[in-house]
C-alpha cells in the first residue's frame, strides 16, 4: 500500500509540472499584449505607473523561462502567488478566503448528485424495462442538456414571480450561522447536484445490470437471501466503483458549475473571484485561482484512486 | 460495403451506407431519430435564419417594448422591442456556426493527436499523455474564461479555444480505438509489405477509426453548444447584441425577466431541445456504429 501510494505521488510530478505550464503560458504566450490592454482598460496605469514598471511588477523584463522559474519557486518555496494588481492583497490570502464556500458548495452538490443517482440508478438496473426505469433513464438524459445556468434562472425568477419569493442576496459565512448558510447553499447545490447526477445515475444503471449477471449474484439469490441485503451488499457494493472513478472525473465539471451559481446566487467564493478578476483583469488571482483549480483537480483524482481499497476489498495495492 | 448485403432482405435494391445507417436508425432506435429530426430542424432555422426570422435581430421597436407572445411576436419581445422568435432564429445560427466550426476543429485534433500518439507509442505517447492530463484537470469553461481574459471576447477567440479544448480531451477515446486497430492483422501485413508510416495512418487506420470519429464529432457540437452558452451567460462569450442564447439569459434582460418571463423560457428551451436531441443522437450512433464504446460516455 505504501509503495503504491509513493509511486502514484510521483506520478503526479510530470502531470501538475505540465498543469503549471499551462496555467503559465496562457496568460502571458496568447498573442495580444496583456500591458496595453491593462493600460487601455484603466487610466490609473497610463499616469500612475509607467510601462516599464508595469513590466517589472509582473516581472515580464525577464526572458521567459527565468519568468517561469521565479514564478513557480515563489509558490513552491514560500506559497507566494503574488499580489493583487489592483488592491495590496495577497493572492494567496484571498483564495483561502474564498476556497472554503466553494469547496462546501461543490461538496454538497456531489452529495445531492449521489443521493439522487445511485437509488435511481439501482432502481432502474434492478426494474429493467419498466416505467420506473424509462423515467429514471428519461430524467437522466433530460439533466444532461439541461444548462444549469437555465435552471439556476427559472428557480430565481418564477417563483419571484408566482409567490414574490427570492433568495436572500446577501451572503451569510459558515462561521456565523452555520444553518442560514446551508440554507443559503442548498438551493445552487440541488441544481448543480441534480444535473451533475444524470452522468453517475446511467454509469450506476450500466454497472448494476453487468454485476446482477455474475454468478455470484445468483449464488446469493439461490441462498435465499432477501432483496435488500443481495441488492445493497452483494451488488451495490461491487457496481460502485466505475461510479467512485467517475466523481473524479466529474471533478471539472463540478468546479466549473459551481462558477456559474456563484455568479447567479452572488456566493463569494473562488468562481466570483475569478470572474471579478478577469473583469478587472487582474492577471496574478487569475492565473492563481487557475492553477489552485488544476492542481485540486488532479488531488480529487489521486484521492478517488486510493479509496478503492476502502470500497473493493479485491484491489490490492502493488 | 458489407453493410449494404445486411439489409438485402430488408432493401430490394442496394443503399448506400448512409441511407443504410438512417434506416436503421428509425427502425432499431426511434428515440435516437427524434434527436436527429430535432438536430436537422435546428441546423435548417441556422442556416436560414435569414429568411425564416420575421424582423431583423436587431430591430429596435420602442413601442412594442415587452410584450407577451401573440400573433404579432409569436416568442414576445424584449426590453428593446426586438422580436424572441427572430433572435432565436438568429441565436440557432450564431450555435451552429460555433457549434460546427469548433467541433470540426477539435475532431481534427483529436483524430490527429489520438492516430499519431496511438500509432507511434513510446515516449511520445507517454509525453503527449501526461500534457493531456494536466490540460483534462482545467474544467473548459474556466480555461475559456481565462484565454478570453487574455484575448478579450470575439466569436473567432470562442471557436478556437472551445476546438482545442476538447480536442485534446477526445484524443484519448481516438487514441484508445487506434491502440485496438493497431494490433489488427492487416496493419501488421501492410508493415510487413513495407508500407510507410504516413500510407498505414492514411489507408489503414483512419478509415477503420472512423465510427468513433463521427460520433465523437456529434456529441462534441453538443457539448460546444452547451459551454458557449454558459460562457455567454457569464459574459464572455460572443459580445451583445449579438443574439447567443446564452447571453439573452444574462445581462440587462434579467433584470426584466420578473416582468417579462418568456424572456427566460425561449432561450433555455431551446438550448435544451438542440443539445437533448444530439445527445441522444450520439447515443443511437454510439449503438449502431460502434459497439465497442457502449455504455461510455
Amino acid at each position: 500500500m505504501r509503495a503504491y501510494v509513493i509511486r502514484r505521488l510521483l506520478a503526479l510530478i510530470p502531470t501538475l509540472f505540465f498543469a503549471s505550464v499551462i496555467v503559465f503560458s496562457t496568460v502571458r504566450l496568447i498573442p495580444g499584449d496583456i500591458i496595453d490592454m491593462m493600460i487601455a482598460q484603466n487610466d490609473i496605469a497610463a499616469d500612475k505607473t509607467s510601462r516599464e514598471q508595469l513590466e517589472r511588477a509582473l516581472g515580464l523584463d525577464q526572458p521567459i523561462y527565468i519568468q517561469y522559474f521565479r514564478w513557480i519557486g515563489g509558490i513552491l518555496l514560500r506559497g507566494d502567488f503574488g499580489s493583487s494588481l489592483w488592491q495590496e492583497q495577497s493572492v494567496i490570502g484571498e483564495i483561502m478566503e474564498r476556497l472554503p464556500t466553494t469547496f462546501q458548495l461543490g461538496a454538497m452538490a456531489l452529495l445531492v448528485a449521489l443521493i439522487v443517482a445511485i437509488p435511481v440508478g439501482v432502481w432502474s438496473a434492478i426494474r429493467q424495462d419498466t416505467w420506473g426505469d424509462y423515467l429514471g433513464r428519461s430524467f437522466s438524459i433530460l439533466m444532461l442538456a439541461v444548462p444549469s445556468f437555465w435552471l439556476g434562472t427559472i428557480v430565481m425568477v418564477f417563483p419571484a414571480i408566482w409567490w414574490g419569493i427570492s433568495p436572500e442576496v446577501k451572503f451569510v459565512p459558515f462561521r456565523e450561522d452555520p444553518v442560514a448558510n446551508m440554507l443559503q447553499l442548498a438551493l445552487p447545490a440541488v441544481i448543480l447536484g441534480t444535473s451533475l447526477s444524470a452522468i453517475s445515475m446511467r454509469m450506476t444503471r450500466t454497472m448494476m445490470l453487468e454485476v446482477l449477471r455474475q454468478d455470484y449474484m445468483r449464488t446469493a439469490w439461490a441462498k435465499g437471501m432477501n432483496e435488500r441485503t443481495v441488492v445493497v451488499r452483494h451488488a451495490l457494493r461491487n457496481a460502485l466503483i466505475p461510479v467512485v472513478t467517475l466523481i473524479g472525473l466529474q471533478a471539472p465539471i463540478l468546479i466549473g458549475g459551481t462558477v456559474i451559481m456563484e455568479q447567479i446566487f452572488v456566493i463569494p467564493g473562488m468562481g466570483l473571484m475569478l470572474l471579478e478578476a478577469v473583469s478587472r483583469r487582474d492577471y496574478p488571482i487569475i492565473t492563481g485561482v487557475f492553477l489552485i483549480v488544476g492542481v485540486a483537480v488532479v488531488l480529487i483524482n489521486l484521492i478517488v484512486d486510493l479509496s478503492y481499497g476502502l470500497l473493493d476489498p479485491k484491489v490490492r495495492y502493488r | 460495403m458489407s453493410a449494404a448485403t445486411d439489409t438485402v432482405a430488408l432493401a430490394p435494391r442496394q443503399r448506400g451506407p448512409v441511407a443504410t445507417f438512417f434506416i436503421r436508425l428509425i427502425r432499431e432506435k426511434p428515440l435516437g431519430a427524434i434527436g436527429a429530426a430535432i438536430f436537422l430542424v435546428f441546423l435548417f432555422c441556422g442556416v436560414f435564419a435569414d429568411y425564416l426570422a420575421p424582423y431583423g435581430v436587431n430591430q429596435i421597436s420602442p413601442a412594442n417594448r415587452l410584450k407577451p407572445p401573440s400573433a404579432r411576436f409569436w416568442l414576445g419581445t424584449d426590453h428593446l422591442g426586438r422580436d424572441m422568435l427572430s433572435r432565436i432564429l438568429y441565436g440557432a445560427q450564431l450555435s451552429v456556426i460555433i457549434g460546427f466550426a469548433a467541433a470540426t476543429l477539435a475532431t481534427v485534433i483529436s483524430v490527429l493527436l489520438g492516430i499519431v500518439t496511438g500509432y507511434l507509442g513510446g515516449k511520445v505517447d507517454l509525453i503527449v499523455q501526461r500534457l493531456v492530463d494536466a490540460w483534462m484537470s482545467f474544467p473548459e469553461l474556466i480555461i475559456l474564461i481565462v484565454v478570453v481574459s487574455v484575448l478579450g471576447p470575439g466569436m473567432v477567440q470562442v471557436i478556437f479555444v472551445l476546438g482545442l479544448t476538447f480536442g485534446i480531451g477526445g484524443s484519448r477515446i481516438i487514441r484508445g480505438a487506434v491502440v485496438s486497430v493497431r494490433e489488427q492483422m492487416y496493419v501488421h501485413s501492410a508493415q510487413s509489405m513495407g508500407a510507410g508510416t504516413p500510407r498505414i495512418l492514411l489507408q489503414h487506420i483512419l478509415p477503420n477509426v472512423l465510427p468513433p470519429v463521427i460520433v465523437l464529432f456529434t456529441t462534441r457540437v453538443g457539448a460546444v453548444i452547451l459551454v458557449e452558452s454558459g460562457l455567454s451567460f457569464l459574459g464572455f462569450g460572443v459580445p451583445p447584441p449579438a443574439p447567443t442564447w446564452g447571453g439573452m439569459l444574462s445581462g440587462t434582460g434579467r433584470t426584466y425577466m420578473y416582468l417579462a418571463p418568456w424572456l427566460a423560457l425561449a432561450p433555455g428551451l431551446c438550448l435544451t431541445l438542440v443539445v437533448y436531441g444530439i445527445n441522444v443522437l450520439g447515443d443511437a450512433m454510439r449503438d449502431l456504429l460502434d459497439p465497442r464504446m457502449r455504455g461510455s460516455r
